[in-house]
């Protein structure tokens, strides 16, 4: 290429380049602010006609130094900062953090309360998959109705989580050695009505949509991943399983109460944009099988380990990392403890941020539009690609 | 009856001002009878306080809450602001949703100077407000009212959607009371010499870190001794 | 899976020039880490990568770690016997010693084929200033290419051999590294209602408390 690739540090802009193998090219600044782009994401594209030849992520535009808040602030003061990570998957983020420290401090946690953490987790697993559902098809084109659908069963489980914690998105729920709140039996039995309307939602919603032609059209064969890339680019979540790799922590670590628990892992057989769709699909039936053995065995009990020091809370000198199986991959969280009140190093491994190497792979040689279905279907969430 | 001038009680001199117009009990008492009295003004801020048109335009948390506004339960259509648009060039509101990062600032800077007048802006959330809990970080901006005019302010971490739902009805009596941020002076003042000034990239912070002429830091005596 | 101490048996016999030692890890459900040297770090880690015993095919999370220069002292206790014949007395000794600073860079390595893990590789820079460069492992695994990037903004670590070294977070203008730990971020504090600790300090650094009365 003549012009060289340069990020122009601000603002949007279009530009033609020339290339001697491709010829006249136009060089687009997408985003920060696109209606495509799942927040304040930005993509450098370059365009041959309307095929993308070369594509650049632009990151920062949400980097909230969650890392570096972390390192000064307690162990229990970055709980309320894991919630604003992935916004959709606050439970998911808060039991992640509470396995990197109770790694760290040896700390167990009581079976009533392991047994909350597997049902908010599958909440939020339905919750963050049924969002995407919505948003994808919203990418493709349909625009309202399938999110209409979306965020109405959504509304349903964030009235659990607020009858619950006392807030619907940012539940801040989980603490080291249990939780927070106990779950009253009213409150069960409204996530077990929840849980039996789930499956017919599900049945309406592929019936409405996943057969639907111009979905098929638009998304198989598109943005194909292969298994050997999503290993070596440390892809996880749905879009590993959808290229056929299976790995889903739920089984390997076998962390909480997961070994318990029968169900099975959905795989994809091409890696393209219809697998990854219904990879999630599937993954949403087995949660509910999962919400329904869990919601059968609940034990009573205390949710909270009686030797758990919440206030005052200082490790001895380690260092730990607990991950999980986040609804959009891999959550970690590396904690080293200097035998302060602080973390002395707090990282957060984001599953968005990495799902996002491969973005520029599986877009090349599709038109603009597919790429924003590509991007749809990775699932981000910029607070968690941010931090 | 005509009262002879000596039996008049003693009247003030009527005064120079005009006759104030009607109340607004008496207006609604005339509207009870069928008659509406207005005037070009308070019919074109009517009009405007039921069509606010948002932009499409999510930066955080706060933007998840703002859709789910817009969604079926909470049903921001009723009043008049479902339109979310994609183009700054059509929309009349900036729902700030989240935390604006120093990054993201002259982006969003730049979005408001493209939207056309009259154009209104809802900070929405903490992070909006002030930098909300992530206040201490070094990329965040402490509050987007150091660059652009800021009508209503909505607190939460998110706010829910029907704190948005209220700060919209608050944003719509003050726009039909021709009460809006731009009408302030140092706004009016500001705005006189062209667009907002849009910060540049600098190697530690923005340059500059605020517009001096529509925000200046509180003052502050003795923080060391309360 | 192997443990640490084997697999830095193996690496030894393989790589006879390369330094690799464990540094333990005292908690509870701690795993010994390996720390490589940079000469070799990219060597080793092909090796892990394509050993069939270990088939470390994925590398979960990097990450820096910032360790600022430390100031050490050490006491040390003497006893002397009286000559006059009285109790023998105890002398203790300060010496104190500057351990000097270093950058870390830190590695979750899991296998995907054999489901086993984690392994943990450190890599150290030489000091914090000049020597500041290491080999980037994005050839060996891509997931470090976001990574790799994000350490060199934040903690101005520099990889050689990366295909796309540039800021991932902050924007190019950008001079700093904010993780170190000493960072200082720019002045842009806001009067809180209640400010304490960290936050007085700023404050008071900030509002610089007004003169004394009676001063001219």
């Amino acid at each position: 290429m003549t012009t060289a690739f340069t990020p122009t540090p601000s603002g949007a802009h279009v530009r033609a380049v020339h290339d001697p193998f491709h010829g006249d090219l136009l060089e687009i600044s997408m985003g920060p602010h696109h209606p495509s782009t799942h927040g304040v994401f930005r993509m450098m594209v370059t365009l041959d006609g309307e095929n993308v030849v070369k594509l650049k992520p632009v990151f920062g535009y949400l980097h909230r130094n969650h890392e570096k808040l972390g390192e000064n602030t307690s162990y229990l003061g970055s709980m309320p900062y894991t919630d604003r990570l992935d916004y959709f998957c606050s439970m998911t983020n808060n039991w992640a953090y509470a396995l990197a420290v109770e790694k760290l401090a040896g700390q167990p946690v009581p079976e009533r309360a392991e047994y909350l953490r597997v049902i908010l987790a599958e909440l939020t697993r339905l919750l963050n998959h049924t969002c995407l559902a919505g948003f994808l098809l919203q990418d493709t084109g349909a625009s309202g109705t399938p999110l209409m659908y979306a965020f109405r069963e959504r509304e349903k489980i964030l009235d659990l989580f607020e009858a619950l914690s006392g807030s619907r998105m940012m539940c801040n729920y989980q603490r080291f050695g249990g939780c927070r709140i106990d779950a009253t039996p009213a409150w069960l039995a409204a996530v077990r009505g929840i849980v039996d309307g789930y499956g017919a939602f599900l049945d309406e919603y592929e019936e409405l949509i996943t057969g639907n032609e111009i979905l098929l059209a638009r998304t198989q064969n598109v943005g194909v991943l292969s298994p050997a890339l999503a290993v070596s680019a440390g892809i996880t979540g749905p879009m590993l399983r959808a290229a056929g790799v299976d790995y889903d922590l739920r089984k390997v670590d076998g962390y909480g109460l997961y070994p318990r628990f029968d169900f099975r892992v959905p795989l994809g057989a091409h890696g393209d944009t219809y697998d990854r769709y219904m990879v999630r699909m599937l993954e949403m039936r087995e949660s509910i099988g999962i919400l329904r053995q869990a919601l059968a065995a609940i034990p009573d009990g205390p949710i909270m380990d009686p030797k758990a020091k919440i206030r005052g809370f200082r490790p001895k000198p380690g260092e730990a990392y607990g991950r999980i199986e986040g609804p959009k991959g891999e959550i970690g969280f590396y904690l080293i403890s200097d035998g302060t009140p602080n973390p002395y190093r707090y990282r957060v491994r984001p599953p968005s941020l990495i799902n996002l190497t491969v973005l520029e792979d599986l877009c090349l040689g599709h038109t603009l539009a597919d790429a924003v279905i590509i991007l749809g279907s990775i699932d981000i969430v910029l607070g968690e690609v941010d931090r | 009856m005509i009262m002879p001038d000596a039996a008049r009680p003693e009247t003030p001199a009527p005064s120079p001002v005009p006759a104030p117009g009607p109340s607004d009990a008496e207006r609604d008492e005339l509207r009870r009878h069928g008659i509406l009295l207005t005037s070009i003004h308070e019919l074109a801020n009517w009009g405007r306080s039921h069509s606010v048109w948002p932009l499409q335009f999510g930066l955080a948390c706060c933007a998840i809450e703002m859709i789910a506004a817009s969604m079926a339960r909470f049903d921001i259509a009723r009043f008049g602001s479902e339109v979310f648009r994609p183009s700054p060039r059509q929309a009349d509101l900036l729902i700030v949703s989240g935390t604006v990062t120093k990054k993201m600032a002259p982006q969003v800077i730049r979005l408001w100077n493209q939207m056309p007048e009259p154009k209104y802006c809802i900070a929405m959330g903490a992070c909006a407000i002030s930098g909300g809990p992530f206040k201490q970080g070094y990329n965040v901006l402490k509050g987007i009212d150091r660059f652009i005019p800021v009508d209503v302010y909505i607190p939460g971490c998110p706010p829910r959607p029907e704190a948005l739902l209220h700060g919209l009805m608050e944003l719509q009596d003050q726009i039909r009371a021709g009460r809006t941020a731009a009408s302030r002076p140092t706004v009016k003042a500001a705005q006189a010499s062209g667009d907002y000034p849009v910060p540049d990239f600098g190697p530690e912070d923005l340059e500059p870190p605020a517009n001096p002429a529509i925000w200046q830091p509180p003052a502050l005596v003795r923080p060391d001794k309360p | 899976m192997e443990t640490p101490e084997q697999i830095q048996a193996r690496l030894a016999a393989r790589f006879p020039a390369a330094a690799v030692t464990l540094v333990p890890n005292p908690a509870p459900a701690g795993m010994a880490a390996l720390l490589v040297d940079a000469a070799h770090a990219r060597q080793i880690a092909f090796f892990l990568r394509e050993d069939p015993e270990l088939k470390l095919d994925y590398c979960s999370n990097a990450t820096g770690i910032d360790w600022p220069e430390k100031e050490i002292v050490e006491t040390t206790r003497s006893t002397l016997a009286d000559p006059a014949g009285g109790p023998p007395r105890t002398i203790e000794q300060k010496t104190k010693r500057i351990q000097p600073g270093y950058l870390e860079v830190v590695y979750h390595l899991y296998s995907m084929a054999r489901k086993h893990g984690p392994v943990i590789l450190r890599v150290r820079t030489g000091n914090r200033t000049d020597q500041v460069t290491l080999p980037s492992l994005t050839p060996v695994w891509r997931s470090c290419e976001f990574q790799e990037r994000e350490i060199y903004d934040l903690f101005g670590i520099t990889f050689e051999g990366h295909p796309d070294l540039r800021r991932l977070l902050m924007w190019d203008e950008f001079t700093g590294h904010p993780m170190r730990k000493d960072y200082v971020e720019p002045d842009d504090y806001e009067w809180e209602p209640t400010p304490h600790e960290e936050v007085l300090e700023k404050a008071k650094r900030h509002y610089a408390a007004p003169e004394k009365e009676g001063t001219p």
